[in-house]
């Protein structure tokens, strides 16, 4: 055999797999949303009627739709930056010459990121508890009133939020670590010796350096927060008020709850093209502060 | 003092006090599901929330493995995974090492195809991948579980980042000696790339026993259920049973914390083969 047929005849079980599992349906999938499959056509393909964008533009029409949105875009936007504060704290904690005992507290920070997400989610459905969760029991010693977390609507999604930080920051936090590590210390030295400050040096060595680190991270970070979804299916069930319904449990109670497939898809295509437009927009900007 | 107006004993103690507090806060929740875990029935409905078990019980744990069948939630979910594991393994590692080594024709087309495909988040293709496993009959099967991951875009990028490495001459030699291309691979390249394997085992393993919504759609036959499926039904059912949903969560959570622990090495390597050198 020779390797050129090798290469092919290696790459192809994969390739297949690939092909076959996901490229196709992701095709099929952009078809689908154009039909109006539902649990008829489930029974009888006969049934299956195309109907153009008919499903996207009852999306644009339904108000559960624009809530899952704006539910969505709440979680990205004030966890994606939390989230990548939080990790950029515990890496430069971890990378200061001060701290002891790293790699103990690097393997604590990351413990959560290994966990199942439905395991802990339902640990912290109990420390969110009304009347005996760890939390307000916490604030109670402080003198704050217990607080309905996972039952208020207002407080649901930050609920949420804390616990997404939580579960994810060690994971941003190992690559900033890498990042931080890559940076010449004689950089510090030359600023001390000009007398910059801890603040001055973090602004004008560390975040320019880390740029490129920093915008893969929120990349990362902004395609996973979009994807929304086992954390209000075990948490909340999207309530209250369906304040914590995202665009993916949409989908999934449109698709294999109520077994509308064609519209499942064209929720799904949505959130794509909404992902897609967002990260362009992320690497254009920082495209033109020079960051590569 | 050093140039922050900062006596150094001060700045040690801030920098190893947060570390503290972080660490605490990373690990509360978890070493709270343990203790829970081993209270007895509705001991833990209670105001101040007890942090520690009056008088520690296995009971939560027996009830959950005779009455609720977690054994063999356990199961599906060690099965599902292990199969998952050991086809990725073997399919992303031959088509990793033949991107990185093996020249042939629309190489360099088809991989810039796969890392474009990389964007497009999985749920997309899950509607018509559902109605094809139907067709298939694969619904309510372990294969089903299986089939969209025996294979990732990642993994093959993990791979061909790693068998890069492998100098070109230590392939070119048995080829002239006549050797085949398979036993080369099996001779040579797995050997060489040992460490990404483990690397990739365990991102395979993890991502299989960590996933939730394939499952959840593919597996509606409560039989077939992986832990992190029955785990969510058990907590839909059992809202007030708190002893018991922690050592189901101590069941689905310990193995793969275990499994990190042993192997953390690798797979904090791999993180970054895969993410800040790409």
């Amino acid at each position: 055999m020779k390797p050129s047929t090798a290469g092919w005849m290696f790459a192809a079980p994969a390739l297949t797999v690939i092909g076959v599992f996901f490229g196709l349906p992701v095709l099929a999938a952009l078809a689908l949303s154009l039909t109006d499959f539902d649990i008829y056509s489930l029974a009888h393909i006969e049934n299956l009627r195309f109907v153009g964008f008919d499903n996207y533009l009852n999306l644009l029409r339904n108000p559960l739709f624009w809530k899952a949105l704006g539910n969505t875009l709440y979680f990205v936007v004030v966890g994606v930056p939390l989230s990548i504060a939080v990790s950029l704290g515990a890496a430069l904690l971890l990378n200061s010459k001060l701290g002891a005992f790293k790699p103990f507290f690097r393997t604590a920070f990351f413990a959560p990121v290994v966990t199942t997400v439905v395991a802990v989610a339902v640990i912290w459905r109990y420390l969110l508890h009304t009347r005996y969760g760890l939390i307000n029991w916490g604030l109670s010693a402080l003198g704050i009133d217990p607080v309905d977390w996972l039952g208020d609507p207002h407080w649901a999604m930050p609920s949420i939020i804390l616990f997404a930080v939580w579960k994810n920051f060690g994971y941003n936090m190992i690559i900033f670590l890498a990042g931080l590590q890559a940076i010449p210390e004689d950089l510090y030295e030359a600023a001390r010796i000009d007398g910059a400050s801890a603040s001055r040096q973090f602004r004008h060595i560390t975040l320019p350096i880390l740029g490129p680190v920093l915008l893969m991270v929120s990349i990362l970070t902004l395609a996973g927060y979009f994807q929304l979804f086992a954390e209000p299916y075990v948490m909340t069930q999207g309530g209250p008020l369906q304040s914590t319904v995202s665009v993916l449990y949409l989908m999934y109670e449109e698709g294999f709850k109520w077994w509308n497939l064609g519209n499942a898809s064209a929720v799904a295509f949505l959130l794509f093209v909404l992902m897609t437009a967002t990260t362009s927009a992320l690497m254009w900007l920082a495209r033109r502060k020079g960051i590569e | 003092m050093n140039r922050d107006g900062m006596p150094a004993w001060l700045a040690r103690a801030i920098v190893n006090g947060l570390l503290i507090a972080l660490a605490a806060l990373s690990l509360a929740p978890l070493l709270w599901m343990l203790a829970v875990s081993l209270m007895q029935p509705g001991e833990a409905a209670a105001f101040p929330p007890p942090l520690w078990p009056k008088s520690p019980t296995l009971h939560n744990y027996s009830e959950l493995f005779s009455r609720m069948g977690m054994g063999r939630y356990l199961l599906n979910s060690f099965l599902v995974s292990t199969l998952v594991t050991v086809i990725a393994v073997l399919l992303n590692t031959l088509a990793g090492y033949a991107f990185a080594k093996l020249a042939f024709a629309g190489r360099e087309t088809v991989f810039r195809l796969l890392l474009a495909a990389l964007v497009i988040p999985a749920q997309v293709s899950m509607m018509p991948l559902f109605l094809m496993l139907k067709q298939m009959g694969l619904i309510n099967t372990y294969a089903g579980a299986v089939v969209p991951g025996m294979a990732g875009i990642f993994g093959i990028f993990l791979v061909r980042q790693y068998a890069r490495s492998i100098p070109d001459e230590l392939l070119e030699a048995p080829r002239i000696d006549g050797a085949g291309e398979l036993r080369i691979f099996f001779q040579i390249v797995l050997p060489a790339l040992r460490p990404i394997l483990v690397t990739l085992a365990m991102f395979s393993f993890l991502g299989a026993w960590n996933d939730f919504m394939w499952p959840l759609i593919v597996l509606s036959d409560e039989h077939l259920q992986t832990l992190p499926v029955a785990l969510a039904s058990l907590s839909r059912e059992h809202v007030q049973d708190n002893e018991m949903m922690m050592a189901g969560s101590v069941v689905t959570v310990v193995p793969v914390l275990l499994l990190f622990l042993a192997l953390q090495r690798h797979y904090l390597q791999g993180l970054l083969v895969g993410s800040v050198k790409g």
